[in-house]
């Protein structure tokens, strides 16, 4: 029998807390599980920086990845036999779902921001480079890990393979809406998923709604819509990445000047502050590296950085005003020259975070060809766009939410020995609004 | 802070009136293959490479006043057309923003449509391949568009123009 077509002499089954259980049943499936890339996502946190918020968000890249296969094999078990689905994709659907995040790097949206990576670029390289992941894949046809990258790229022929893990009500954001919830312990997130994926059609190159199925989506566009603004926008979680941005920032500094010596050399961050860093390096950073530096960090004679790690350790984070660039750009230049003068370094101390520059999003319907929307199949064959049929999802899409935060460290203001310069921040800082505790 | 703002508004003041978010997602995404420093992430989507968080910058900043957006219903979808407040050029000129000249470049991108700019974006997006792996992948992942041969010269064409361009 071919190796993509062997199976597994008895099902197995991984225990999980969103699903209930992953199956398996593919001899593929099961040895990409047994990478080493894709073990290597166990030690990489879905959400990063968020469980010092939700103390309970330890769950990993890995368990995610899983429950994204999980939802599109059961995808593609109601599709079978269906026009439109073409069940010779069914293999490579779930090669793609599995293996979507497997270039995910520790803190990936501090790491990418900083030293201008691109952890989709990294996906691509694990599965057409001389990894397990790719042996695996080309066992299954010399041509099938160029197929699976391009999936996960959007660029694949068939559409609607793309849909299926990467769309507006997508396998990805099904299982991490869930999934983000359950570990985060927060009531939203919380939307009929089996309704969903029953009522989920294969249309030429897109997957629609049945029209009578449109409340499920409603109610998994408000728990996307919550999710978002109690979770992933939550201001405490953006404080910890405005610190862990800060410290990249500051090693990066560091070593690239001519006059420090580090008591711990920055070996495995060498190659991404030249930006040179090779797949094999690349793979080799894990976040139990990242916290064993800053761990080791704390004890730098740069104060700067020493005191950056010391607070991300023992989550001593920065206070926050909102913030209006409209109206409070010139006293941003104030509290600029301020911090200077009481030998604050404003570049660490002070900074603006905009809620564009986190990475999710909600749903917009946009314009057409802007990009593809949720669409409804009415009873007639029209498809039509969701938030022209539901008065609850114009709602929520007409509504722009954005936000700017100033970050600051109070505790280190507070040490001010010169009161005139201390008052004068303070006087500044407390005019803007009231100082956010971030407790 | 909020460089990445202030370039957006530069490209407005340069840009006067955008018409079409299609087409904004697209521009942005060609002058960055020029080089010019906008920083927004970029994925491929349906249409071409699309960057949310070009979207939601442009929202921030018409929720700061400094864009104005103007929604036009077109029957069976809208379009946005987007110029730049007094506001915006306010913020622009106390922000004192370092960016290389791109205004050529901005001027032949405003003359073309949407469509044509998708095509280029597309082709600037699979710039890893070679010339004929780049037109086959157009027809592989762009079916319905329906590019023709004449389409895609121009395409190149205008690829070694604005490139070019100072």
């Amino acid at each position: 029998m071919a190796y993509k077509d062997e199976q597994l002499h008895e099902e197995k089954v991984f225990k999980d807390p969103v699903h209930r259980y992953i199956h398996v049943k593919d001899r593929v499936i099961w040895d990409l599980i047994a990478a080493p890339e894709f073990q290597r996502l166990r030690r990489i946190k879905q959400l990063g920086t968020t469980n010092l918020t939700f103390h309970g968000a330890e769950h990993s890249r890995f368990s995610h990845s899983l429950g994204v296969y999980e939802i599109v094999r059961r995808i593609i078990y109601n599709f079978k036999g269906r026009r439109h689905w073409n069940d010779d994709e069914r293999l490579l659907s779930l090669c793609a779902a599995l293996l979507h995040d497997l270039g995910h790097g520790p803190f990936s949206h501090s790491f990418e921001k900083v030293f201008k990576l691109d952890h989709e670029y990294y996906t691509q390289q694990i599965i057409i480079g001389d990894t397990k992941v790719n042996e695996i894949l080309r066992r299954v046809a010399p041509g099938f890990p160029q197929k699976v990258a391009d999936v996960i790229a959007k660029t694949y022929e068939d559409k609607l393979v793309v849909s299926l893990i990467s769309s507006q009500i997508d396998a990805d954001r099904m299982d991490y809406l869930q999934r983000d919830a359950y570990f985060t312990g927060v009531s939203y997130g919380h939307f009929d998923m089996e309704r969903i994926l029953r009522v989920m059609r294969p249309i030429e190159d897109q997957v629609v709604i049945k029209s009578t199925g449109m409340h499920a989506v409603e109610d998994y566009i408000m728990s996307r819509y919550q999710m978002y603004w109690q979770v992933y926008f939550h201001p405490v979680t953006r404080s910890a990445e405005v610190i862990l941005t800060k410290i990249l920032d500051r090693a990066k500094h560091l070593f690239e000047a001519d006059d420090f010596t580090f008591k711990l050399e920055p070996t495995h961050f060498a190659s991404f502050f030249t930006r040179s860093a090779t797949l094999d390096e690349y793979l080799k950073l894990d976040e139990a590296v990242v916290y064993y530096y800053f761990q080791q960090w704390q004890e730098e004679d740069d104060v700067i950085l020493s005191d950056l790690c010391e607070r991300f350790m023992n989550r001593r984070l920065f206070k926050y005003i909102e913030f209006d660039p409209n109206k409070q750009m010139g006293e941003v230049k104030a509290l600029q020259q301020l911090f200077r003068a009481a030998d604050i370094d404003p570049k660490y101390y002070l900074v603006i975070d905009s809620s564009s520059d986190l990475p999710y999003d909600f749903y917009r319907p946009g314009e057409e060809e802007e990009r593809l929307p949720i669409h409804l199949l009415m009873p007639n064959n029209e498809l039509r766009e969701l938030s022209r049929q539901s008065d609850i999802v114009e709602a929520i899409s007409g509504k722009k939410r954005t936000d700017h935060k100033l970050y600051f460290p109070m505790d280190k203001l507070e040490e001010i020995k010169d009161e005139d310069l201390k008052q004068q921040i303070k006087a500044i800082l407390y005019d803007q609004g009231e100082i956010q505790d971030v407790e | 802070m909020l460089n990445n703002h202030a370039k957006l508004m530069q490209f407005f003041s340069i840009a006067q009136e955008v018409t079409g978010r299609k087409k904004l997602q697209k521009m942005i995404y060609i002058l960055q293959k020029c080089n010019i420093p906008f920083e927004e992430k970029y994925a491929f989507h349906v249409y071409g490479p699309y960057s949310e968080e070009l979207t939601l910058r442009v929202e921030e900043l018409c929720n700061l006043t400094f864009i104005d957006e103007v929604k036009e219903d077109k029957g069976n979808y809208f379009q946005y057309h987007y110029h730049i407040t007094d506001r915006g050029k306010n913020f622009l000129e106390e922000f004192g923003l370092d960016m290389p000249d791109m205004s050529n470049k901005v001027d032949q991108l405003k003359s073309k449509s949407a469509r044509f700019l998708e095509l280029v974006a597309t082709m600037l997006y699979f710039d890893d391949l070679t010339k004929s792996e780049v037109e086959a992948k157009i027809h592989q992942v762009k079916p319905k568009q329906k590019y023709s041969e004449a389409e895609i010269a121009a395409s190149w064409a205008f690829i070694g123009d604005v490139t070019q361009t100072h």
